[in-house]
């Protein structure tokens, strides 16, 4: 594997368009039940677990080689809100496009074929891991971090927090994301039945509550 | 002492417009029993407790199939109440549900609340496998601790496959087993009452409902498949409760004629 190609993918910058979603932090700040950084390390420990597990092993298992379009369909069974739903889409679709242009490949090219709308973001950058050279536990690594990343950067935005106390939350984090990305490969490399679906019910409620709201300053 | 029990249950129409039970076992604790069904077409079961269960260690199973054309409904007499057991050093239990829903048939899957009582541990397994134009009615609360008390460790898992795809997976893990996190903002948010209802019916195919918000802590949203989920949170069983019946007898109004023909 190439470390470099890790750190390039897993970069807030790869043009993906992440950045402008906040993994339903912007619903909980305004909920009052993120106000700080103790409840934004609750937050984020509790995605983590739950959407951000079920993600790195859709992602681990797109790296591991499984079908595409079979772990396209476990992600949409894994996500019963369709404002998610409609933005794993939207994402995977932004990722494709950047993943083709920095690691091409006939695997992306049969995928973007097969889902034009965009298939779920997870199953798009574990192939795109997987074009790059990288394994089931650096794509799952990637989508662990970007479960909590998204979340505490949009925090720092919605509540003024300070960057050094969020960065703080993530460092903390870091024995829970490498717990969670073992985790995920493991259950990858056991095939499709044996992937996590672990949920957060708040997570599901919010998002539909935030897709209706009129203003937002982030689309998720 | 663990128990080990499986319960069985075979729905078919009689031919005469209703349905007969050609299989209705019970094991263990979980007695089956047939009642008197308010809609003459389906046949009603009331899984009675005989005995307190589960306890840690105990393995429990009900196998439940309304074959080609049945109408069934399934409820219970109480709520299950999942407790610690006279062994600290028991394994968890587990609770398997296995439902099957035939071509044309309908199940009504709503059993009472399972509350986890502190010290109890219980892995909770729901597998359906629908037909293509089955009908399903499915509903599922998790209740975190009796009044008053911190919650057993429980996990849920409800995969729900229709003509052989998956249609719903969802897992939950509560409790002092679970990763942390589980009480958070993200998850729970100290709510101890968690429920689910799933309405999965051929006729949304082609007229899938609009996601639309139940309250503030509860939503209604359409899968990718031909089916609703309504996923909510309360601070108690009975607010819970509430939210699901209002939701449940929207539903079936909406859907009257495909389920009470």
């Amino acid at each position: 594997m190439s470390r470099a190609a890790l750190l390039v993918l897993a970069d807030g910058r790869f043009p993906a368009g992440g950045h402008a979603h906040s993994g339903g932090a912007e619903p909980a700040v305004a909920e009052g039940r993120v106000r700080d950084a103790d409840s934004l390390a609750a937050f984020c420990r509790g995605r983590l677990h739950t959407a951000g597990l079920t993600a790195a092993a859709l992602a681990a298992a797109a790296a591991h080689g499984l079908d595409p379009l079979a772990l396209d369909e476990a992600a949409d069974a894994r996500t019963p809100s369709p404002a998610l739903r409609a933005t794993a889409r939207k994402l995977g679709r932004q990722m494709m496009r950047a993943a083709r242009a920095t690691w091409p490949g006939p695997e992306l090219d049969a995928l973007a074929a097969a889902r034009p709308r965009g298939a779920h973001q997870p199953v798009v950058l574990g192939l795109t891991a997987r074009s790059a050279g990288l394994g089931p536990e650096d794509a799952a690594h990637c989508v662990a971090y970007e479960t909590v990343s998204g979340p505490a950067t949009a925090v720092v935005r919605l509540l003024s927090l300070d960057p050094f106390h969020a960065t703080a939350v993530l460092a903390r984090l870091a024995p829970d994301l490498d717990r969670v990305a073992e985790q995920a490969a493991e259950a990858a490399r056991q095939g499709i039945d044996a992937l996590p679906a672990a949920s957060a019910p708040l997570l599901d409620i919010t998002a539909e509550a935030h897709a209706a709201w009129p203003v937002r300053l982030f689309a998720s | 002492m663990s128990v080990r029990a499986r319960a069985r249950l075979r729905a078919v129409p009689d031919g005469r417009g209703g349905t007969a039970l050609p299989v209705l076992e019970s094991a263990g604790p979980l007695a089956l029993r047939r009642t008197r069904s308010p809609h003459p077409p389906y046949a009603r079961v009331t899984v009675v407790g005989a005995m307190s269960a589960p306890l840690n260690g105990d393995r429990l199973a009900i196998e439940a199939e309304a074959a080609d054309g049945a109408r069934l409904t399934v409820d219970a007499a109480a709520a299950t109440v999942a407790l610690p057991g006279p062994r600290p050093d028991a394994d968890p239990s587990t609770y398997t549900v296995d439902l099957t829903v035939g071509e044309g048939a309908i199940l009504h899957w709503l059993p009472e609340q399972l509350v986890s009582a502190h010290g109890s541990r219980l892995h909770q397994t729901t597998r359906v496998q629908l037909a293509p134009t089955a009908r399903l009615l499915l509903r599922e609360e998790q209740i975190l601790g009796r009044h008053g008390e911190p919650t057993g460790a429980l996990t849920t898992r409800l995969a729900v496959h229709r003509a052989g795809r998956p249609l719903l997976d969802q897992q939950l893990a509560y409790g002092p087993d679970a990763p942390a996190g589980w009480d958070g903002p993200a998850v729970l948010a100290g709510h101890r009452a968690v429920g689910q209802l799933l309405l999965a019916d051929p006729l949304f195919e082609d007229a899938p409902l609009p996601a639309c918000l139940l309250g503030p802590t509860a939503a209604l949203t359409p899968l990718a498949g031909p089916a609703v989920l309504v996923t909510a949170v309360a601070a108690d069983a009975r607010l819970l409760r509430g939210i699901l019946d209002d939701a449940m007898r929207e539903l079936l109004d909406g859907l009257k004629e495909s389920f009470e023909d």
